[in-house]
């Protein structure tokens, strides 16, 4: 299996300050990266970094093999795609126009998107299934459509790995099951995928491996199980939960 | 917004320039029929004969004519620098004024009136002093890192706005009350009276130098109405982007001023007007937003010359059709945006 995105000795933060450092990690195509640690932990951060949009610290961030520092904006664009968090829509940009930004990339300076465009944004549309959204206004839509509008968007990059920053922040229960299976579709379709939660029960879900990052910058990192335990969590959240086994994966519960 | 809407939006407004410049053709202190407009067209587009007065001839082509394109330059011009502005600033309540370009731009050319230097020097002061402000608005917005870049730039166009209308003040008080004075406020409430042809040849090219790039970047545009991160992650080295537009537009705004002084409203009105009728993608926004605002400022200038015995200034004007209209988006900017 390709290995997407590659993190070597990673340390990562703002000037002067310093958020987590040591970092190790390889994804694979198909690959799941739950991504999780308290509100300030560094989950922004990390992503930011993963993307270029923030200069490493120390060591350094490989996609697809290359080091991260050599690409330019649009070679990063082709090779990791972006679903922001909390996206805001300001403009009434319709679906399609939101999906085609996703090609900047692949359009030349001063082009418009063209028919090769057109065509892409329409199928990661329609992978998403959203094909009747496409002449709505985004900012007419619903939290959950926006963000299956933000993952088309990202799919449309044409790239083989994903970065989703907290997918279901806001979203009602049933639209945290869609954007779930998604990602695990995405996967088994050979993406890789990296994406933030407040939920431990959502590694068990959809990841194939877990990332816990605590402030101060300790992490663990392992399969769902190795990682989700009741001292880890409380380690990092202070509070303490129980996982229990159900149906073939396991569920997180808080003790209250 | 169907294709169908959006093409009805652009013929909507081709139409109507060409009415109102039928009309401000016809109307005037000397009105001209529309029987004698077309044989003149006809003549200079076909070679037809015709039989109309020269005085006839020597109105429509010496005098309303340059007066005509001027408004026409400078409504398409400060239409496009506000699409541009609004768009990049993600914010309806922009306009070309808000970087301090205007007031830097009319600094330059009241500096040039108060030094009695030619029109010439006075039209350059004028591009002089829009360049000058823009590059300190993004000097200072540039190093308030603290700050959202976006309020950061507003807010010291602002700032600097003020300071440069404190000069203006300054150099109206220390002129001569006779001669300069008069040439100063004149100038300042904006005005096409006085276009010159060498004017307008003195304008265009910087007008059109502003357009250009605005025009091939019009796709990409888009992409600064997005988040900083988002713009970037998708392949947009957005500092540069966003240095490339600031410049354009404010080419094109010191191009409108050096014209005909400070006219404001119509780079707020009329790309928000735009948007309403064919949504906020860039590359159909434009286009129609310049036809909009040539089409509104020649309706504003030609009421500004017929309405009354004397001439209105048609920065009057459009801030009596202005206010309203910023009071009612203010209220509902939230609602009207989306």
């Amino acid at each position: 299996m390709a290995v997407k995105i590659e993190a070597r000795a990673l340390g990562y933060g703002y000037p002067g300050r310093a958020v987590g450092r040591g970092l190790d990690l390889e994804l694979a195509a198909g690959e799941v990266l739950c991504v999780l640690g308290p509100n300030g932990g560094g989950k922004t951060t990390l992503f930011r970094t993963l993307l270029g949009l923030l200069v490493p610290q120390e060591g350094e961030v490989r996609l697809e093999g290359q080091a991260l520092a050599a690409l330019a904006r649009g070679d990063v664009a082709r090779r990791v795609g972006y679903v922001p968090q909390g996206h805001v829509a300001q403009f009434a940009f319709t679906v399609r126009d939101v999906v085609l930004m996703g090609r900047t990339a692949h359009i030349g300076l001063f082009a418009a998107p063209g028919a090769a465009d057109r065509a892409a944004a329409e199928r990661a549309i329609e992978a998403l299934g959203i094909g009747e959204l496409t002449e709505r206004v985004v900012t007419e839509l619903s939290g959950g459509e926006r963000q299956l509008t933000m993952i088309a968007r990202a799919l449309a990059q044409g790239a083989r790995a994903l970065v989703l920053d907290e997918p279901t922040a806001s979203l009602d229960f049933g639209n945290q099951v869609r954007v779930l299976r998604e990602i695990r579709r995405l996967a088994a379709e050979g993406y890789a995928v990296v994406f933030s939660s407040h939920d431990p029960s959502q590694a068990f879900l959809a990841a194939s491996r877990v990332l816990l990052l605590a402030r101060g910058g300790a992490l663990r990192q392992g399969t769902p199980a190795e990682v989700i335990t009741a001292d880890n969590l409380r380690q990092v959240y202070g509070v303490d939960v129980r996982v229990a086994p159900l149906d073939g994966t396991s569920v997180c519960l808080p003790v209250l | 917004m169907t294709g169908r809407t959006r093409a009805s939006a652009y013929a909507f407004a081709i139409l109507l320039l060409v009415l109102l410049t039928a009309l401000a053709f016809a109307f005037g202190r000397f009105p001209i029929s529309a029987g004698e407009l077309a044989q003149l067209a006809a003549n200079k587009l076909f070679g037809a004969s015709y039989s109309i007065a020269p005085s006839v001839e020597t109105v429509v082509l010496q005098v309303r004519g340059p007066r005509i394109l001027a408004a026409l330059l400078v409504g398409a011009s400060l239409a496009a620098a506000g699409t541009a502005y609004q768009g990049m600033f993600r914010n309806p309540l922009v306009s070309p004024d808000i970087l301090g370009v205007s007031a830097g731009a009319a600094l330059g050319a009241v500096l040039g009136i108060f030094f009695s230097q030619s029109a010439l020097v006075i039209q350059l002061g004028a591009f002089a002093g829009g360049l000058a402000a823009v590059s300190m608005v993004y000097a200072v917005g540039a190093n308030v890192r603290r700050q959202d870049p976006v309020l950061s730039l507003i807010l010291a166009g602002i700032v600097l706005g003020t300071l440069f209308g404190a000069l203006l003040a300054l150099l109206k008080y220390l002129a001569d009350p006779y001669n300069q004075l008069p040439a100063i406020t004149y100038w300042l409430l904006g005005s096409l009276a006085a276009v010159a042809p060498s004017d307008l040849a003195l304008a265009a090219p910087f007008a059109l130098a502003g357009l250009l790039p605005l025009y091939l970047l019009r796709w990409r545009m888009n992409l600064l109405s997005l988040s900083d991160d988002e713009a970037r992650a998708l392949g947009v080295p957005v500092g540069r982007l966003r240095l490339a537009v600031v410049c354009a537009a404010t080419l094109m705004t010191a191009a409108a001023v050096a014209i005909s002084g400070i006219i404001g409203w119509v780079g707020l009105l009329i790309p928000h007007a735009a948007r309403m009728l064919v949504g906020p993608e860039f590359s159909r926004l434009l286009p129609l937003s310049m036809v909009l605002g040539a089409a509104f400022l020649l309706a504003v200038d030609t009421l500004a010359r017929t309405a009354a015995p004397i001439e209105i200034p048609p920065g009057v004007l459009t801030a009596l059709i202005g206010t309203p209209f910023f009071l009612w988006l203010f209220a509902t900017a939230r609602r009207a945006w989306q």
